[in-house]
């Protein structure tokens, strides 16, 4: 019988671009992605809420692709890009995703609107317009327990409108 | 709050093999981790040692023509086989499911084999592979076995893996053609309270129901195909009363052969009739969407 290779680690080196930057870290293996940009980093915009992967407060982007931060491994962002609602607003101008949030009046606590900004971010990446059945899609693992959900559904339209202006101003 | 463990990388099957022989009931596999790090960071359960198993290439869809079969490894994500434009052409039901999954984050992370493998009683995809006559490809140093899904979940969060085995790959068959398949679901928050599917496979003249495929999910501790039901609609016309009656007898049958228990998402009597429910509207949108003689092609009902 061959030996059995094995590489175990209490550490694991990370590298990775967060919000744009790179950025390079060891942590515990069993750190949670929640704990490391909140203790470690300090990003404090995606929350702790359920911790259990249902509620969506701490819905962050990796590789364009959302994960519930609380409940995936720090360690899994190596050699990938993570993009937290730190990272949307430019020059001091918050992204049109906040925008509409602010302007349609689409939080009331705001508990859970990094997570819904977050969850729409990733919905524009995968569908730029999308139809109201889409948005209900994406949106139905983020609870928001103030609202209701009215105006987070018009805040996200609005937003769909006003990133795929941007996109057309940026293509010519 | 996650306890520490360490984190085991092997190289190949035969490594995570060796490990989880070595280790133990101190480790688990660890892929995509949805289900395994919630159950330990809820304290249900403890292991010192994980081992990755998503470096060992068990990732990926394809299409076997010759077979007729699609082979989706352990590691794919739920994402994965939602986007695959290989599974909606193959296993439209199984890419309907999957798009309805648990919620978009848990699809980008989780995988097929995980959901599988945690055999937990509230799953959706253990009973869309029930109807597709699914197999399951688990292997360890020792070698290498094929076992059907029934086989592979033996009870509630109990698989029928050894100790140092490994799902490595699911093989899904491709229905016929000309039949219609159907799932339907309740679900309150991320996870179904009742799942229900059928598959009918039409005659060759596609005016009888050749063969019917019935799987009720989450009313008992594992998902089960219903013998009773799919032989009451096995030779019943695909259209008029006399498929409508074969359908009361099959569903009889459905509320006879669950086994509901009383939970926060309802009482057993009510999950009973949800399940009833669901299983006429699946039966009757696989009936609408088997091919009538006019030609049409399998469908699912989102």
């Amino acid at each position: 019988m061959q030996p059995t290779s094995d590489v175990a680690r209490d550490l694991a080196s990370i590298e990775c671009r967060l919000n744009g930057r790179r950025l390079q870290a060891v942590v515990p293996v069993h750190r949670t992605l929640l704990d490391f940009l909140r203790n470690d980093l300090g990003l404090t915009g995606a929350k702790r809420a359920c911790d259990v992967q249902v509620c969506g407060a701490c819905t962050v982007l990796v590789d364009g692709m959302p994960v519930s931060a609380c409940t995936y491994l720090a360690l899994e962002v190596h050699g990938k890009t993570v993009e937290t609602c730190e990272g949307l607003a430019r020059d001091g101008r918050l992204h049109p995703i906040q925008q509409a949030f602010v302007d349609a009046g689409a939080l009331q606590c705001g508990f859970c609107t990094p997570g819904m900004v977050m969850i729409t971010r990733a919905l524009l990446n995968d569908h730029p317009r999308p139809s109201v059945e889409v948005i209900k899609a994406y949106l139905h693992g983020n609870l928001c327990r103030c609202t209701g959900y009215k105006k987070i559904l018009e805040a996200v339209e609005t937003a769909a409108r006003a990133c795929a202006a941007e996109d057309r101003a940026a293509a010519t | 709050m996650l306890q520490p463990f360490r984190l085991h990388d092997p190289a190949t099957v035969a490594d995570a093999s060796n490990l989880l022989a070595d280790l133990g009931e101190e480790a688990r596999a660890y892929a995509g981790g949805t289900e395994l790090l919630l159950a330990m960071k809820q304290g249900l359960l403890h292991y010192r040692h994980l081992v990755n198993i998503k470096p060992l290439g068990l990732s990926g869809i394809r299409f076997d023509e010759e077979t007729r079969r699609l082979r989706i490894g352990a590691t794919t994500t739920h994402r994965a086989v939602e986007h695959s434009a290989v599974v909606a052409a193959r296993a439209p039901m199984l890419a309907s499911m999957e798009r309805h999954l648990a919620n978009v984050r848990v699809r980008a992370v989780g995988t097929v084999g995980g959901n599988l493998c945690f055999a937990e009683p509230h799953s959706d995809v253990a009973t869309v592979l029930l109807l597709h006559e699914a197999t399951a490809t688990l292997g360890s140093a020792r070698g290498r076995r094929v076992v059907g899904i029934a086989e592979l979940l033996r009870d509630a969060y109990t698989t029928c893996l050894h100790p140092d085995e490994l799902l490595l790959d699911i093989e899904v068959p491709e229905l016929p053609p000309n039949a219609g398949a159907a799932y339907q679901k309740a679900a309150f928050l991320e996870r179904p309270s009742v799942g229900v599917g059928v598959a009918l496979l039409p005659a060759a003249d596609g005016s009888t129901v050749a063969e019917a495929r019935v799987a009720v999910g989450c009313l008992g501790p594992v998902p089960v195909r219903v013998g009773e039901a799919e032989r009451a609609l096995a030779g019943a016309p695909l259209r008029g009363r006399a498929f409508e009656r074969a359908l009361d007898a099959a569903l009889d049958a459905v509320g006879r052969a669950c086994e509901p228990v009383d939970d926060l998402y309802g009482s057993a009597g009510y999950k009973r009739q949800l399940g009833v429910a669901l299983m006429r509207r699946a039966a009757v949108a696989a009936r609408d969407h088997a091919a009538p003689a006019r030609g049409g092609g399998i469908s699912a009902t989102d």
